[in-house]
């Protein structure tokens, strides 16, 4: 079996936003960047059928020379080989889709686990373009994934509870939090992570569609006021505040 | 045309699916186009209602196949739908199942797409969007190149208003089967209580909880005030046994509500990403430091365990959330 993990590399969640003089991008000064925590997931994920029946692990991440730090985290972890594809991976989710699509068609992958969200650009929306562009099956927010002969289970979050989706491999699988908890690496797994080689390709080129022409900080909260006195007098002051003023009932 | 893909829940559309829709009617009153609504499923009954949110064409695929839902299958009907009406626009509630079925969809039409957006607006005939980023750190706006522009609606964003319409009913044809994924069962839990996307009212607890056993009367007071308990990440780690879906935040949900209530949650910068788009911001802490107070509305300087249990007491004596 050949697994495809999808890595980006992400603004810690840590990250104070302050917006770039260009207007329309992040000022990276100061800005921590790890691995995606989705996608972390999704690597151990794939780790562990590695140990429990057997696999081939190819980490990826599409991005700048700074991305061979998420991989080669990756390869400390447990990945058999790393690529990175190097172009945009920051931009249009669906410009990321074509450009791992274009590298993943006809090299074999039984399964492509990816993040169901990379944090910062909040897209939630590449591995379902994935598995579009290359005509497979997808289950979106997975809990719980169970593998059989060539088929998948995954058990993925809806609202007020789960379901059930089942379908064929090769299929994309996107984790959320719950699939299961990602492993630290040990220095054995460091120190050889070290002497492996990240092979770098040129992303097949992909124009970005939907492009972020502004970026502004949120307004600033009005001030708030506290409420004084014993308890009993503090919740009828916030409720009749909140009857009154902020009109919430 | 501007199109919108809607959900239906017991015979009634969705609260998510009417908020796109009406939406969709004020771009599309913008634009002078029209507005279609489409549906997908085993049966499409309840989809005229659509006709009162203001769609002229009420679009229906209807399938013993599509009976559950698939996420190839729904997003070949929806491109189909788009693609047979000429549209130009593609909304979709950003539901569990509209944010797996819209990209999709957006990447069989070639379709440029945005998720989750909280403003929409057409300027030359295109579709602009603004959406958070960051978890609500920040906002961006979208504008798109391609012929066709996708978004997905954040619920709670955007009203639901009335507006009636012709709403001319139309039957689309539906896959027969054969499809690559296929939902198979669904594992229902927590009493189908409104999912904290798309809730009013929050009422959250932290680590200050001190104990699962204690959300109860965070679930008292919601229940007392119409609204759904949430939690902090410290409090889903703790091992209380609550579920991560009750997780607010930058790697658990981003939530809207009109009102937020913050109980023994210090404020951490990943959980007000999650949580900073409320209306309002109660803060419940008995540290007056705490960061949470610099968000709040309105603040109160307590233990939670005497407050919490007076403001379902005084909520219960004043007839708040009945109606
Ligand atoms: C990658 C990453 C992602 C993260 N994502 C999230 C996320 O999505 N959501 C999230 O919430 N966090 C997230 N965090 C964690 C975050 O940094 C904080 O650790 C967490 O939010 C703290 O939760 P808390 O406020 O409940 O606990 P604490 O920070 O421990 O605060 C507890 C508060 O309770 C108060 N308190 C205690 N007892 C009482 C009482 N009896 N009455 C009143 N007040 C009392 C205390 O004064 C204190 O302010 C993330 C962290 C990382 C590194
Ligand atoms: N530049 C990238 N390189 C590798 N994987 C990516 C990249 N961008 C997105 N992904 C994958 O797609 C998932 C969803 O990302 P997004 O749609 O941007 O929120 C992430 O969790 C990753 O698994």
């Amino acid at each position: 079996m050949k697994i495809l993990v999808a890595l980006k590399q992400v603004p810690d969640t840590e990250t104070k936003i302050k917006v770039a003089a260009d207007g329309r991008s992040l000022d990276p000064t100061d800005v921590k960047w790890i691995t995606g925590p989705y996608d972390e997931f999704a690597l151990e994920e794939a780790i562990r059928v590695k140990e429990a029946k057997g696999a081939e692990v190819v980490a990826l991440s599409v991005g700048g020379d700074s991305a061979k730090e998420v991989l080669r985290n990756a390869l400390a972890l447990g990945a058999d080989s790393a690529v990175l594809l190097k172009g945009d991976g920051q931009g249009d989710a669906f410009a990321v889709a074509q450009m791992i699509a274009a590298y993943a068609q006809g090299k074999g992958f039984d399964l492509i686990l990816c993040g169901n969200k990379g944090i910062g650009g909040d897209n939630a929306a590449m591995g379902p373009m994935l598995a579009e562009l290359m005509g497979i099956g997808q289950a979106n927010v997975v809990v719980k994934l169970e593998l059989g002969e060539g088929t998948f289970r995954a058990e993925r979050e809806i609202e007020g509870g789960s379901e059930v989706v089942a379908g064929a491999l090769p299929a994309v699988i996107t984790a959320q939090k719950g699939l299961n908890e990602p492993r630290y690496a040990s220095l054995k797994g460091i120190m050889a992570a070290k002497k492996k080689t990240i092979e770098e390709v040129d992303a097949a080129p992909a124009q970005a569609i939907a492009v972020v022409n502004a970026l502004a900080l949120p307004p600033e909260r009005p001030a708030g006021r506290l409420l004084a006195g014993e308890p009993a007098a503090q919740a009828q002051a916030l409720l009749q505040a909140l009857k009154d003023e902020a009109k919430v009932f | 045309m501007i199109l919108v893909f809607c959900e239906l829940k017991d015979g009634k559309i969705r609260k998510p699916s009417l908020e796109a829709l009406s939406e969709g009617r004020r771009l599309a009153d913008a634009a002078g186009t029209s507005l279609g609504a489409l549906f997908a499923g085993a049966s499409c009954a309840g989809a005229a209602e659509a006709a009162q949110y203001g769609a002229d064409v009420i679009l229906t695929a209807e399938g013993a196949a599509l009976g559950s839902y698939s996420s190839d299958a729904y997003a070949q009907v929806v491109a189909d739908a788009v693609k047979a009406k000429g549209a130009t626009v593609l909304l979709a509630g950003a539901t569990a199942m509209g944010k797996d079925v819209a990209p999709r969809a957006a990447a069989r039409l070639g379709a440029g797409y945005a998720s989750d957006v909280i403003k929409l607006s057409m300027v030359d005939g295109k579709l602009q969007a603004v959406r958070p980023v960051y978890a609500g750190k920040a906002f961006a706006t979208v504008t798109f190149t391609s012929a066709i522009q996708v978004a997905s609606t954040r619920p709670n964003v955007f009203a639901a208003a009335e507006k009636a319409a012709s709403g001319t009913m139309e039957a689309l044809p539906a896959p027969a089967g054969d499809f690559k994924s296929v939902v198979k069962e669904i594992l229902a839990k927590a009493g189908g209580k409104v999912d904290l996307t798309e809730a009013n009212v929050i009422v959250s607890g932290g680590r200050g909880m001190k104990d699962g056993a204690n959300f109860k009367i965070l679930e008292e007071l919601a229940d007392a005030i119409g609204g759904v308990v949430g939690a902090s990440r410290a409090a889903v780690d703790a091992g209380w046994g609550l579920p991560h879906s009750m997780q607010v935040g930058q790697t658990g949900k981003v939530v809207s509500p009109t009102l937020y209530i913050a109980c023994g949650i210090s404020g951490a910068i990943q959980h007000l990403a999650g949580m900073s788009g409320s209306k309002f911001i109660v803060a419940i802490n008995k540290d007056p430091e705490a960061p949470i107070f610099k968000v709040a509305s309105y603040g109160i300087v307590g233990d939670l365990f005497d407050v919490v249990p007076e403001l379902t007491k005084a909520a219960k004596a004043m007839g708040i959330g009945k109606g």
